[in-house]
């Protein structure tokens, strides 16, 4: 799964498929990341009181 | 405690009721759960598979669920990539119903393993030259999609939304949401395509092997074709069967109106295709290999060419007709039928798709072979409908599914 991993080959294939698979994840992940933290950045800022902005 | 966690402004059935229903259908949960659990203890060798059947009822519910859950990628691809704001009254239930079926498919999967201990050998020793692989990467990748989309849906319940951080953190989720909708399009492109691509590559299975199109067999695209045009077909027959349920309207209908008609030119088009794809393998693939179209279809009821009947004809142009015909469409009787045919429709191709294959004869010898699920199959299939309805029950109830309700549904006070 990883290049330091004992079956990882340098080929198209391991690159396309963990590249892909990577790519998705950090995706998500860096997506969920900035949400989390840009909420509890906005929390603290309103004091713990909220906002609404629906 | 109960009232106080259900959305402001709407009527829910008494608790006891609601108790009363999660208790029998999780008494069919747990009928499923220890089927699971035979067939992870006592191994596979209880079902009904042999050496002919290498995939067992759940497979093909598995491959069926995905399909229908097609509806959550397409509506989110339609309501945050393409602008089809209308579709927000509707997009929280085709979450829900995607999260239900894909985290079915991944129970489902899980069983299909056999040995739970080892399923994340299917990412560390990833056997890259493996559609299944794709499958499995794209299936874990899109549930956590859906996970993040159906994350908001939970912090809006009444009291999760008055913590300041869920209420913030439901905001910017909503925000961004364009970006995690687009990923699971483009994941689901993959892992609904290599779902057909498996059996358009079995040149051993003349029955699903298909022609290319550079790497891809036409298989790969009729799958993803047919998730994206039965899958809302199912969001609305859902929707609908949780209306007459609740005795409630729950989304206006020129909501339903709208995702009708695209799903209905998607079934269109998609009808099309499959009609050419049957035309060139019957009379250019499948000859080339030796065989005929009778060859596929005859010497067993169970799969004679009432099959293909049914799946091009009475499941596909009858509803595709329906959808598109705009008098037909909004009348309410036909547009369920529609919506019904196409789902059992997507269901049927599966079907054929992943046991029929295996039941012609390949070599002179053979035999038809017929597969008859054992019930361990029949529960662990059953299980997750016993798990989407559990859902959908905690759902409805808590959660702030359909925003049009409370207008619909005024609550005398």
């Amino acid at each position: 799964m990883l290049p330091f991993s004992f079956e990882w080959i340098w080929d198209v294939g391991h690159m396309v498929f963990h590249g892909g698979l990577w790519y998705a994840l950090s995706i998500i992940g860096i997506g969920l990341t900035y949400c989390i933290v840009k909420a509890a950045i906005d929390s603290a800022k309103a004091g713990g009181g909220g906002h609404h902005h629906h | 405690m109960d009232s106080a966690l259900i959305p402001e402004g709407v009527k829910r059935c008494p608790f006891w009721q609601f108790l009363l229903a999660l208790a029998v259908t999780g008494a069919v949960l747990l009928w499923g759960v220890y089927a699971m659990l035979l067939c992870w203890f006592k191994g596979l060798n209880i079902t009904g598979m042999n050496d002919y059947y290498g995939f067992a009822l759940w497979i093909w519910a598995d491959l069926a669920v995905i399909a229908l859950g097609g509806g959550a990628f397409f509506t989110g691809l339609l309501k945050y990539v393409i602008g089809k704001d209308e579709l927000k009254n509707l997009i929280n239930y085709a979450v829900l119903i995607g999260f239900i079926c894909y985290s079915s498919a991944l129970l489902i999967l899980a069983i299909d393993v056999g040995q739970p201990l080892r399923n994340w050998f299917i990412f560390w020793h990833a056997n890259v030259h493996s559609m299944l692989t794709e499958v499995a990467f794209c299936l874990s990748c899109y549930f956590g999609v859906l996970c993040v989309e159906y994350l908001p849906l939970v912090l809006e319940n009444r009291q999760a939304d008055r913590i300041p951080f869920f209420h913030n953190l439901t905001h910017n989720l909503h925000e961004i949401m364009a970006v995690f909708a687009a990923t699971g399009a483009f994941l689901s492109f993959f892992h609904q395509g290599s779902l057909g691509g498996v059996a358009g590559v079995l040149f051993g299975r003349p029955f699903g092997y298909r022609e290319h199109i550079l790497i891809w067999p036409f298989t790969f695209f009729l799958f993803t074709w047919s998730a994206a045009a039965c899958g809302p077909c199912f969001t609305i027959f859902i929707t609908r069967l949780t209306e007459k349920i609740t005795g409630k309207r729950l989304v206006k209908p020129e909501v339903i109106h709208l995702l009708a008609k695209i799903a209905g030119w998607m079934l269109t088009t998609y009808i099309i295709a499959k009609i050419c794809d049957t035309l060139y393998w019957a009379f250019s693939t499948a000859p080339a290999m030796g065989f005929t179209l009778s060859h596929f279809y005859t010497n067993n009821s169970l799969y004679g060419y009432w099959i293909l009947f049914a799946e091009i004809v009475v499941c596909g142009i009858v509803p595709a007709v329906v959808l598109i015909t705009r008098g037909l469409r909004e009348r309410p009787g036909l547009l369920f039928a529609a919506v019904t045919l196409a789902s059992i429709g997507v269901c049927l191709n599966r079907w054929v798709m992943v046991l029929q294959v295996l039941a012609p004869p390949v070599m002179p010898f053979d035999q038809w072979a017929l597969y008859m699920p054992t019930w361990p199959e029949v529960a662990t299939t059953i299980l997750p409908v016993a798990y989407g309805v559990i859902m959908v029950l905690i759902s409805y109830r808590y959660l702030p599914i359909f925003p049009q309700e409370k207008e619909l549904n005024p609550v005398e006070s």
